[in-house]
C-alpha cells in the first residue's frame, strides 16, 4: 500500500506541479493576451475653409510582464528599439506641408500635438545617466533611419541635434531635439509606419489610407510616440505604449465647375469616405479592441448651428440633444451615429463641442461604412485659434547679416480669454520660445530687442527666465530658451535677434547649397492654456485612447514658419578654373617675391663691370673665333649683334608671329 | 628706367641681361604711341563686334523646364479676369474722387478664391541725397512724422500658400495701378494677375507661396514697391506712423471688408509675408500701340547696371516666342536704326563673313546687316541704361534686395476693345502662368545662368568674357603712356641742358629729380578733391528752397569754379613758380593723370561695367591726345594741326555736361535743350544712388580739368 501509495503520491505531485506549472504559464499568457491592445481609430473634421481634417490614430501597448522577447500584436522592432535603447518617450513625425493655424485652428488638442513642422522631427528622452545619451542618441537616429527609410542618421551630427533645458515639460537634461527641415515625405516612409500596425493596411480602418490621396492632401503628418513604462532596470522588460497618428488635410472634390458660384459659394463641400478617400472601411480590424470613427463638430461650428437654428425655428429651445442633433436641418449625416457626446462646458468658452461615434463592428464588407455629410444650408465659422498667432520671418538682405524676427500677435480668441482676467492689472500671459539655430547662422543674443506693441521695451522687463546655449561652429548649434510675461492687453510683441552668416568649407555644403540653408521651425508653447476636450459620460470613453488623449491636459503649442537663409555659395561647378588661376597668382607673386629678394642690384653692377673688363680683354680674341665662324656664310660685322640684340629679338618675335599665322592660316584652309 | 638710363649714358658698355618680360615691357613703353592707337582702334572695333560676336541664349538651369507642361488656363479663368476688369471699370465710373473702392473690389476678388489678404499702408518715401550711401545696403528709412491722410498709399496685398510647401520661398507678381486715374491697360494687367491668380489657388503643382501685389502707383511705381519691398525686409518695430494711418476715415473704411467677407481669417490688416523672394514679375499692360504684333517689353536693368539672371529672361522670351506667340522686345536706340554708317558697317561685316565663308565653309560668323543695326541699336540701349544706373522700371527696387525681377509690358495689336481683351487675358495671363511654373519648379535660386551680360537682341547675349576684351583693349594704352611719358619727362634732353650738370655729378639731384612726379601727382590730388566737392555740391543746392533747376545749376557751376580756385589759392600756390620753371611738367601731369585714370575707369568697370565702357570711349583719346596747343602751334605742321583739331572737338565733347546734351540732342533732338535739364539728370542719378554720379563727379570731371589744363599749359 505504502508502495503503492508512494508512486501515485509523486504522480500526484508531479502532475500537480505540472499543472500547476502549466497553470502558471497560461495565466502568463492570458494575462498578455489581455494587456497587449491595440485600438484603432478616425476622427473627422470638417475646417472653416471648405477642407476636411482626417485624423487617424492607432495604439498598441505592450504590459511591463510581457513574455519575454515575443509580442502577440506589439510590433517587435519598436520593443527592440526601446530595450536596446532605454527610450523612455520618443516621438517621431514626418510632415508635408504647413499647419494652417488661422483657419485650421490652434488650441484644440489636434492642432496642439499634431501640427508639426514639415520635415521629419524627432525628441527622445532616455532613461541612462548624462553621459550615455549622446551615443544611445547616435545609435537611435541610425536605427529609426533603416526602420522608417529616411535621412533620420543625418541628426546623428552633433550640429544638428540640441539638448533643451526646460523647453519641454518632461525634460530634465536627459532630452534630445532635432529636426530636418528638409526631409521630403512619401510612400516610402508611411510603408514601414503601416507595418507596425497589427492589420497593417489590409483591414479596419487603415484600409482607408490610399497613398494617392492622402498625399494629394494640404497637409500629411504622420507620427510616432513611445513612451516606456516601469523601471527599466536590471533588464527587466518594458510596459511600452505606441501611438501611431496621421494627421491629413484633404479638399473634398466638390463641383467646382457650377457657374452659379456666388449663392452656393459658401456652401461646405459635401463629402463621404468615399469621395474623399476612394475607399470604404468594410469591418474592423479584428485584433483590435476597439474600431470607431468620429466625427467632431468644434465650438464655432455648433455655436454657429445653434445660431442658425434659432434663427430658424424659434420653437425648439434646446436643440442640442442627442437625438436630433444629427438630423439637423443644416447638414445630414448619411450613418446613424452610435453615440453622440457633448462636451462639458469649459471656463475659457461657452461653447462645446459635438462628437458623433460610429462604430466599425457592425459594418461587414457586404455593407461597408461610409460615412459622408452632406451641407443643405451655407455655414461660415472660426476655429478657436491659440492665444497669439506667432510667425517668424528673416529681415535684412545681403550676404553678410540679418536678423530673424518672431512676432506675436494677439488673436481675436485672447480678447475672449483674457476677459475673464482682465479685471486685475498684473495680468500676465506666459509664452515659452524654443529656437534652435544653426551653427553657420551666428546669432548674436545680446542684440535680442523686444518690441510690446511698437514700443521697445527693457528684455529685462518681459523675459522671466532665458538659457541660452551659444553655438559653436562646426560643432552644435545655438540654443535660445525663453519665458516671457506679456501684459495680457498687449495686441503685437516682436523679437528680434541678429546674426552674421558664417562660411562654410567647401565640402559641408549640402547637394542644393544654393537654395540656401534652414533655419528650423521655433517651437512657441502658451503654458497659460491648455487644450483638453472633456466629453461627459466620459465613463465609456475610458475605452477610447484618442478620446482620452483629448482629455489630456497638454499645453497649446504653434510652430512657427521654417525659415530660409541664403548664404555665401562657392562656384561649385568650377574648381579647376579656381584652382588654376589661384595657382598662377601664387606663382606670380611668389617668383616675382623670390627675385626681388635674391636680387642684390650693387653686386649685380660689379658683376657686369668686371665681366666688361674682362671682355675688352678677350675682345679681339672673340672677335676672330666669330669671324672665323662667320666667314664661311657672311662677312657681316660681327659688333653688330652683341648691340642690337634687342632689336634681333623683336625681329625674331615677328618672324615667330609671323610662322604661327601662317601655320594658322593652313590649318584652317586645308585642314 | 634703369636699363634705358644705362643704355644713353653708356652704350658702349654690355648690357646686364634682361628678363623677357620686362624687355617685353620696355619695348612696348618705347612703342607706346604705336601701341595705343592700335589698341584704341582695336578697342572701338571690338565694340562694334559685339553683335556679331553675341551667342544665342539658353537656358543654363535645367530645373526650370519652361513649356514642358501645358497651360492650364482656361477661358474659364480668363472670365473670372473679364469680370474683376468689368467691375473695376465700372467702379471707375461711379465714383472717381477716390480710389479706396477698387481696393475693396480687388481685395473681395481675392478673397473669393481663397487668397489671404491684408493691405499695406505706406507713405511715400521722397528720395534724398545721402552722400554716403552710395552702395550701402537699403535701410528701414526715416519714417516722417505727422503725414497726412492724403498722402498715404494702399497697396493690397494677396498671397496664395501653396498647399503642400513648406512656404520657405515665394514668387512675387507685381501690378501696379493707380485707382485715381486709372487706364484701360492698368485694368487689364489687373485682369490677367487675378486670372493666373485664380488658377493657381486651385492647382496642385505649387511649391512655393505666391504674392500679388497690387501696387498703388499714385505716387509712382517704384515708390510702392520699394516701400512694401522696406517693410518685408527691413521692418521697423517701433514706430508711431502706422498708428497715425488707422485713424484716417477712409483707410478704415477698407478695413469694412473684415467685417463684411466671409471668410473672415483670411483678412488681416497686419503685414503679411511669405519666405524668401525667389523672382519678381511686374506685368503692365500698356494703352495705346504702334506695334504690328503683340509684344512683349521685358525691361531689366536695375540700378548700377545690375541685371537679373539672364535664365529669366530667356523663359520669358522661350514662353513668348514658342508658346504664346507674342513678340518680344527689348529697349532699343531707335535713333541708330536709321543711321547709314551702321548699316555700311554691317555690310562690311557680312560681306567679310561671306568672303570667310567661301573660303572655308566652317566659318559662320557673319550676321546680316539689317540685323547687325538692330543688334547695335539693342546693345546701346543696353549699355545706356546700365551705364545710367537708374532703374528701368519698378523691377530696380527687388534687384535692391537680390531678388531677380524683371518688368513685362504686354503691348497689344489693336486698341483695346471687348473682344481682344479676352485674347490677351488668355495669352498674357498663359505666358505669366509658363513662368511662374518655371520658377517654381526651381530648387535653388537663380544661379546658374549670366548676371552679367549685355543684350544684343531677346534671344542673344554678349557675356562678361565677350565684352570685357574691348574695355581691356581701350584702356590698356593708359598705363604704359603713362610709362612712356615719366620716362620721357625724367631722361628727355631738353631739359638735361641745365639739369645735367647737378644731376650726374650727386646722388641728391637724382633723387630730387626722380620725385618730381609727386610735385604733378599733388596737383592731380587736389583737382580730384575739388571733383569730390563738386559732386557733393548739390546736396547743399538742393536745401536751398523755391529753386528751378537752371538757377541751380548756375549756383553749382560757380560754387564749383569758386571752390577750384580758392583750392589752388589755398594749396597749389607755392609751387606753382617751380611748375612753371620746368618745361616738361605737363608730360608729368599727363603720366600722373592718365594713371589715376586708369585707376578709376578700372575701379568702376568693376562696380558698373557700361559706365566705365562709355566714360573710357570719351576720356581715352582725351587723356592719349592732350599736349599743350602751344606747343602745337609752334611746330605747326600736318600731324600737329590734326591734334590740335582733335584735342579741341574732344575737350569739348568730354565735359560732362556737354556730352549730355550731345546725347540728349542725339536722342531727342536739339530743339528742347535746356541748362535745367542736366540738374534735373543729375538729380535723378543721385536720387537713384547712381554710381555713374560717382563717376562723372570724381573721375571724369578732374579728368577733363587736368586735360583742359594741359592743353592751355605755358610752357
Amino acid at each position: 500500500m505504502a508502495l503503492l501509495r508512494r508512486p501515485l503520491l509523486l504522480l500526484l505531485i508531479v502532475t500537480h506541479q505540472f499543472l500547476q506549472l502549466w497553470i502558471a504559464f497560461g495565466s502568463v499568457n492570458e494575462e498578455g493576451q489581455k494587456q497587449e491592445e491595440f485600438y484603432e481609430e478616425l476622427l473627422l473634421k470638417p475646417l472653416p475653409d471648405r477642407k476636411v481634417l482626417t485624423h487617424f490614430h492607432f495604439q498598441s501597448s505592450a504590459p511591463p510582464t510581457s513574455n519575454g522577447r515575443h509580442h502577440h500584436l506589439f510590433p517587435k522592432a519598436i520593443s527592440q528599439l526601446v530595450q536596446k535603447f532605454r527610450v523612455k518617450e520618443m516621438e517621431l513625425s514626418f510632415t508635408q506641408g504647413r499647419w494652417n493655424y488661422e483657419s485650421w485652428g490652434g488650441f484644440d488638442s489636434i492642432p496642439s500635438s499634431n501640427a508639426k513642422p514639415p520635415g521629419v522631427e524627432l525628441w527622445a528622452v532616455f532613461d541612462v545617466p548624462q553621459h550615455l545619451i549622446d551615443p544611445l542618441w547616435k545609435n537611435l537616429t541610425h536605427t529609426l533611419s533603416g526602420l522608417f527609410c529616411a535621412s533620420i542618421n543625418f541628426l546623428e551630427s552633433s550640429t544638428a541635434y540640441s539638448a533643451p533645458e526646460w523647453s519641454f515639460p518632461l525634460a530634465s537634461g536627459s532630452l534630445r531635439y532635432g529636426t530636418l527641415p528638409r526631409e521630403a515625405v512619401c510612400t516610402e516612409n508611411i510603408t514601414p509606419w503601416l507595418k507596425l500596425l497589427p492589420c497593417r493596411d489590409k483591414a479596419g480602418i487603415s484600409t482607408l489610407l490610399d497613398r494617392p490621396s492622402i498625399y494629394r492632401g494640404f497637409y500629411h503628418s504622420q507620427r510616432l510616440h513611445l513612451t516606456s513604462t516601469g523601471s527599466g532596470s536590471e533588464g527587466m522588460d518594458l510596459g511600452i505604449m505606441l501611438e501611431q497618428t496621421l494627421t491629413v488635410v484633404l479638399q473634398p472634390i466638390s463641383q467646382r465647375a457650377s457657374l452659379v458660384r456666388d449663392s452656393e459659394k459658401h456652401i461646405q463641400p459635401s463629402w463621404s469616405l468615399s469621395s474623399i478617400f476612394g475607399k470604404q472601411v468594410s469591418g474592423k480590424c479584428v485584433l483590435a479592441e476597439t474600431s470607431n470613427v468620429y466625427l467632431l463638430l468644434d465650438r464655432g461650428l455648433v455655436a454657429e448651428l445653434k445660431q442658425l437654428h434659432k434663427e430658424n425655428e424659434k420653437s425648439i429651445e434646446n436643440s442640442l440633444t442627442s437625438e436630433n442633433f444629427w438630423t439637423n436641418p443644416s447638414f445630414e449625416l448619411s450613418a446613424k451615429p452610435d453615440r453622440i457626446f457633448i462636451e462639458e462646458c469649459s471656463l475659457l468658452s461657452k461653447n462645446s463641442s459635438v462628437l458623433y461615434k460610429f462604430e466599425v463592428e457592425k459594418y461587414s464588407e457586404f455593407e461597408p461604412f461610409d460615412l459622408g455629410i452632406t451641407w443643405k444650408i451655407p455655414i461660415v465659422w472660426l476655429c478657436q485659434q491659440a492665444p497669439l498667432h506667432a510667425s517668424r520671418f528673416l529681415t535684412g538682405s545681403g550676404n553678410e547679416r540679418g536678423a530673424i524676427a518672431i512676432s506675436l500677435k494677439s488673436t481675436q480668441t485672447t480678447e475672449g480669454f483674457m476677459g475673464a482676467h482682465s479685471n486685475d492689472e498684473r495680468c500676465e500671459l506666459r509664452v515659452d520660445v524654443f529656437q534652435v539655430v544653426p551653427w553657420y547662422v551666428k546669432v548674436y543674443f545680446h542684440s535680442l530687442q523686444v518690441f510690446v506693441d511698437q514700443q521697445p521695451k527693457a528684455v529685462s522687463d518681459i523675459i522671466e527666465k532665458i538659457h541660452i546655449s551659444p553655438s559653436k561652429d562646426k560643432v552644435s548649434p545655438g540654443v535660445m530658451e525663453l519665458v516671457l510675461k506679456l501684459p495680457c492687453s498687449m495686441s503685437s510683441t516682436a523679437l528680434t535677434i541678429e546674426f552674421d552668416k558664417g562660411f562654410l568649407h567647401i565640402d559641408e555644403y549640402p547637394p542644393d547649397a544654393n537654395q540656401g540653408f534652414d533655419i528650423p521651425s521655433a517651437i512657441v508653447s502658451f503654458p497659460n492654456f491648455h487644450a483638453s476636450m472633456v466629453f461627459l459620460e466620459s465613463d465609456s470613453l475610458n475605452k477610447s485612447p484618442l478620446l482620452s488623449k483629448f482629455q489630456e491636459w497638454s499645453h497649446v503649442m504653434s510652430y512657427t514658419e521654417v525659415l530660409l537663409v541664403p548664404l555665401t555659395t562657392p562656384d561649385f561647378s568650377m574648381p579647376y578654373n579656381v584652382i588654376t588661376i589661384t595657382c598662377t597668382v601664387f606663382a606670380l607673386y611668389f617668383g616675382s617675391l623670390l627675385n626681388a629678394l635674391r636680387r642684390r642690384v650693387a653686386e649685380e653692377e660689379r658683376f657686369l663691370k668686371d665681366k666688361s673688363a674682362k671682355k675688352t680683354g678677350q675682345l679681339p680674341l672673340l672677335l676672330s673665333k666669330l669671324s672665323a665662324k662667320l666667314r664661311g656664310r657672311r662677312s657681316e660685322p660681327p659688333h653688330s649683334s652683341p648691340v642690337s640684340s634687342s632689336f634681333i629679338n623683336s625681329k625674331l618675335v615677328f618672324k615667330v608671329i609671323l610662322i604661327a599665322g601662317l601655320a594658322v592660316c593652313w590649318q584652317y584652309y586645308f585642314l | 628706367m634703369a636699363e634705358t638710363k644705362e643704355k644713353s649714358h653708356s652704350d658702349e658698355k654690355p648690357k646686364p641681361r634682361v628678363r623677357p618680360i620686362v624687355r617685353l615691357g620696355i619695348f612696348l613703353v618705347s612703342h607706346s604711341f604705336l601701341v595705343s592707337v592700335v589698341c584704341f582702334t582695336s578697342g572701338v572695333l571690338a565694340l562694334f563686334l559685339l553683335p556679331v560676336l553675341a551667342k544665342n541664349t539658353y537656358i543654363s538651369e535645367n530645373a526650370l523646364m519652361p513649356g514642358s507642361a501645358s497651360p492650364m488656363l482656361s477661358n474659364h479663368h480668363v472670365s473670372d479676369g473679364n469680370r474683376l476688369v468689368k467691375d473695376l471699370t465700372n467702379s471707375n465710373l461711379k465714383s472717381s474722387e477716390t480710389g479706396i473702392e477698387s481696393h475693396k473690389i480687388i481685395a473681395k476678388y481675392m478673397l473669393d478664391v481663397g487668397a489671404e489678404v491684408s493691405f499695406h499702408k505706406f507713405h511715400p518715401q521722397m528720395n534724398q541725397f545721402h552722400p554716403l550711401h552710395f552702395f550701402s545696403s537699403p535701410d528701414s528709412g526715416k519714417i516722417q512724422e505727422n503725414c497726412s491722410c492724403s498722402s498715404y498709399g494702399i497697396n493690397t496685398v494677396g498671397i496664395i500658400r501653396a498647399p503642400r510647401g513648406d512656404g520657405k520661398e515665394a514668387i512675387v507678381l507685381v501690378t501696379p495701378y493707380n485707382a485715381l486715374t486709372s487706364s484701360f491697360g492698368e485694368v487689364l494687367s489687373l485682369g490677367i494677375a487675378y486670372s493666373v491668380f485664380s488658377l493657381l489657388t486651385q492647382v496642385t503643382w505649387l511649391a512655393k507661396d505666391i504674392i500679388w501685389l497690387v501696387v498703388d502707383s499714385q505716387f509712382g511705381e517704384y515708390a510702392a514697391v520699394s516701400a512694401w519691398l522696406r517693410e518685408y525686409q527691413t521692418p521697423k518695430f517701433s514706430s508711431h506712423s502706422t498708428l497715425n494711418a488707422e485713424m484716417c476715415p477712409d483707410i478704415n473704411y477698407l478695413f469694412e471688408i473684415k467685417v463684411h467677407s466671409m471668410a473672415g481669417s483670411k483678412f488681416s490688416n497686419s503685414f503679411r509675408r511669405a519666405g524668401t523672394m525667389t523672382a519678381a514679375l511686374v506685368l503692365k499692360v500698356r494703352d495705346q500701340s504702334e506695334q504690328f504684333d503683340d509684344t512683349v517689353s521685358i525691361y531689366a536693368e536695375a540700378s548700377n547696371g545690375q541685371m537679373p539672371n539672364l535664365d529669366l529672361i530667356n523663359v520669358v522670351n522661350y514662353l513668348a516666342v514658342h508658346r504664346q506667340g507674342l513678340r518680344v522686345n527689348v529697349e532699343k536706340l531707335w535713333s541708330l536704326l536709321n543711321s547709314g554708317w551702321l548699316k555700311s558697317l554691317g555690310e562690311i561685316f557680312e560681306s567679310l563673313a561671306t568672303i570667310a565663308k567661301s573660303l572655308n565653309p566652317k566659318f559662320k560668323f557673319g550676321i546680316p546687316a539689317t540685323e547687325y543695326v538692330e543688334g547695335i541699336a539693342t546693345l546701346a540701349s543696353s549699355l545706356y541704361y546700365q551705364a545710367l544706373g537708374v532703374p528701368t522700371g519698378p523691377h530696380g527696387a527687388f534687384r535692391d534686395y537680390q531678388v531677380d525681377a524683371i518688368t513685362l509690358e504686354i503691348s497689344p495689336k489693336f486698341s483695346l476693345d471687348k473682344v481682344w481683351c479676352s485674347d490677351i487675358l488668355l495669352r498674357g495671363g498663359r505666358l505669366i502662368e509658363g513662368v511662374i511654373r518655371s520658377v517654381n519648379n526651381l530648387l535653388e535660386k537663380f544661379h546658374q545662368s549670366f548676371f552679367l551680360y549685355l543684350l544684343t537682341s531677346p534671344s542673344k547675349f554678349v557675356s562678361v568674357g565677350v565684352y570685357m576684351i574691348a574695355f581691356a583693349l581701350l584702356i590698356a594704352p593708359l598705363p604704359m603712356v603713362a610709362a612712356s611719358l615719366y620716362v620721357d619727362a625724367n631722361s628727355s634732353k631738353g631739359d638735361s641742358s641745365f639739369l645735367f650738370a647737378i644731376t650726374d655729378t650727386d646722388e641728391h639731384g637724382i633723387t630730387i629729380r626722380s620725385w618730381r612726379w609727386l610735385n604733378s601727382a599733388k596737383s592731380v590730388f587736389i583737382v580730384h578733391l575739388w571733383g569730390a566737392i563738386v559732386s557733393l555740391l548739390p546736396y547743399f543746392i538742393c536745401q536751398i528752397p523755391d529753386c528751378s533747376p537752371t538757377t541751380s545749376f548756375m549756383i553749382w557751376v560757380l560754387l564749383s569754379i569758386l571752390s577750384l580756385l580758392i583750392l589752388n589759392l589755398v594749396l597749389a600756390s607755392p609751387l606753382a613758380c617751380v611748375k612753371a620753371s620746368q618745361e616738361k611738367e605737363w608730360a608729368l601731369v599727363k603720366s600722373v593723370t592718365i594713371s589715376s585714370v586708369f585707376i578709376g575707369l578700372g575701379l568702376m568697370s568693376v562696380i558698373n561695367f557700361a559706365t566705365a565702357e562709355i566714360g573710357a570711349l570719351l576720356m581715352v583719346p582725351m587723356c592719349l591726345l592732350a599736349r599743350p596747343l602751344k606747343l602745337d602751334v609752334r611746330v605747326g605742321t600736318l600731324r600737329s594741326c590734326c591734334r590740335i583739331i582733335c584735342n579741341l572737338v574732344l575737350g569739348h565733347i568730354a565735359f560732362p555736361p556737354a556730352a549730355f546734351f550731345l546725347f540728349k540732342g542725339m536722342l531727342d533732338g536739339f530743339g528742347s535743350a535746356n541748362v535745367g535739364d542736366f540738374w534735373m539728370w543729375v538729380e535723378s542719378l543721385w536720387a537713384w544712388n547712381s554710381a555713374t554720379y560717382l563717376f562723372i563727379g570724381m573721375v571724369q570731371l578732374p579728368c577733363w580739368v587736368l586735360c583742359v589744363s594741359i592743353l592751355f599749359h605755358s610752357c
